[in-house]
């Protein structure tokens, strides 16, 4: 079986060309919301606080914490209450996105003095390839170690950066020092420093795959590494097969180049209702704005979209997704809305509903749709016109200036802006 | 340590260089900056925020001012 293992680099030097080994730097900022709050707030220094949503918009769950917090077991994702019961003098502070966004592009300023090629994974975290850097700033782990002063002095927050020959090994690298900290891990040390961590600190090893290699006595990255790869390509599928890769330190995954816009696979917007939903009459505003939330991204990014999932999260926490095709490739809010209310209506059990989300998939670029005579793409381009102008409307007078008559059956919900509340944070790897 | 937001006389360059050349106190004293020794971005842990710190001499004595971007601030004893 062959592997594809390229790992390596042609980079020129004077007259000179050379191999040079890659050098990927992921920089992952420490408890960052909790930092930059308490960066503009020094009397919150050295005290347990958490960085949490709102408790009446059921959103009540802590985003990020203090070294302090942690201390005392708050984890990021715990619930209000069960922080408090584990840390009875945590202070919960609201969310400041703002500030976030800010240092989070100024982090990037940083990282774009000494290369081009940094892709952002969050606001907190980036991969940055410094190989042809090197004859200007200095080896990875000393323009790391430049990184991280520079963070600390500059911004007020620290970083803790992962130095190695590919994303995946750099990433684990980050994650083993904390906080204020540079790791570095070669190719002729990696065995000895990364097959004994747990197999689930790997990218890509979620909760089902992590279930599948346990049940199969694979705990930790070394097991995984050592498997047989047809085993692997057995249990798991293709996925099977680019882990062990990973684990064996074959990942010549490129870092994006500063300023490439991922390519956009899908359009979504989620939300935690106020309230459990119980009917189908309560969903239908949620959905109702959901999906006027991405009608409207999808007009902004030029695309119509084939596919509309919608995914539903009980009261319990579980969550199902459905997903089904639209007859026409579209973007209006009403075809969004029509086949997001049907799934609801298929697949809801009668379970009180927490959460709701829409998502449009399987983009295509509106300058190439197939024209049609037929009189559902007509009533389609009509709607198309007339939500245009809605838009148009709403983005003079504001979200609220024009709204559906479903709307005002909760007018306090019914300002929510999901469009405007979207937070583009996460990118692919 | 607070933060003191104080108003700030300065020459705005062609160049886009901001030159601070006097500021003024929350009590309406006014004292002249008599040179910017240095100035780099920085972020201020005693008084909360960051900005370009500007090293200031004034009346024989060191001190920073900070401009955020869209005010100065300047780190005060309590």
């Amino acid at each position: 079986m062959f592997y594809n293992i390229n790992e390596t680099y042609i980079s020129f030097s004077g007259d000179k060309m050379e191999n040079t080994e890659r050098s990927i730097l992921h920089s992952d900022a420490n408890n960052f919301y909790a930092s930059v709050e308490c960066l503009y707030n020094p009397s919150l220094h050295g005290k347990p606080i958490a960085v949490a949503g709102n408790v009446e918009e059921r959103h009540g769950i802590v985003l990020a914490k203090s070294n302090e917090a942690k201390a005392c077991g708050v984890k990021t994702g715990d619930v209000l209450w069960h922080a408090k019961q584990k840390c009875p003098d945590i202070m919960f502070i609201p969310p400041h996105y703002d500030l976030y966004l800010k240092h989070s592009k100024m982090l990037q300023d940083i990282y774009a003095d000494y290369t081009d090629r940094i892709e952002p994974f969050g606001l907190d975290e980036a991969w940055i390839d410094v190989t042809g850097s090197s004859m200007l700033f200095g080896s990875g782990e000393e323009i790391a170690q430049k990184i991280r002063k520079r963070v600390k002095t500059e911004l007020g927050i620290t970083v803790s950066i992962g130095v190695s020959y590919n994303k995946v090994f750099s990433k684990l690298g980050s994650d083993m020092k904390k906080p204020d900290a540079v790791t570095v891990i070669t190719k002729e040390d990696f065995k000895e420093k990364v097959w004994k961590l747990p197999v689930n600190e790997m990218i890509f090893v979620g909760y089902s795959t992590l279930k599948k290699l346990m049940s199969r006595y694979i705990y930790t990255i070394g097991e995984l590494a050592r498997t047989e790869p047809g085993n692997m390509n057995c249990w798991l599928g293709k996925t099977g097969l680019l882990i062990w890769g990973y684990a064996n330190g074959f990942d010549s995954t490129p870092v994006s180049a500063a300023g490439v816009n991922p390519v956009i696979k899908s359009i979504g917007n989620s939300t935690t209702a106020p309230q459990d939903i119980l009917t189908e009459s309560d969903a239908k505003m949620t959905l109702m704005m959901l999906s006027e939330s991405v009608s409207a991204r999808l007009r902004e990014h030029e695309f119509v979209c084939e596919t509309v999932q919608l995914s539903i999260r009980s009261a319990n926490l579980s969550w199902i997704e459905r997903q089904a095709k639209l007859d026409v490739p579209n973007r209006t809010s009403k075809s969004i809305f029509d086949l997001a209310m049907s799934l609801f209506k298929a697949n809801h059990d009668g379970q009180p509903v927490r959460g709701l989300g829409v998502r449009a998939s399987q983009l295509k670029y509106a300058d190439f749709i197939q024209l049609s005579f037929l009189s559902d793409c007509a009533r389609i381009f009509k709607h198309e016109e007339l939500e245009t102008a809605v838009d148009g409307i709403r983005n003079r007078f504001g979200h609220s200036s024009l709204q559906r008559g479903v709307m005002l059956t909760d007018f306090d919900y019914s300002k929510h802006d999901f469009k405007k509340e979207h937070l583009n944070t996460f990118i692919n790897f | 340590m607070r933060k003191v937001f104080v108003e700030v006389s300065a020459t705005f360059g062609t160049d886009g260089n901001i030159t601070p050349h006097a500021i003024v106190w929350e009590d309406g004293t006014k004292y002249e900056i008599d040179k910017v020794i240095d100035k780099k971005n920085r972020a201020s842990m005693k008084a909360g925020g960051l900005g370009l710190r500007y090293t200031c001499r004034i009346e024989n004595q060191q001190a920073y001012i900070f401009y955020d971007g869209e005010k100065w601030f300047v780190e005060a004893k309590v």
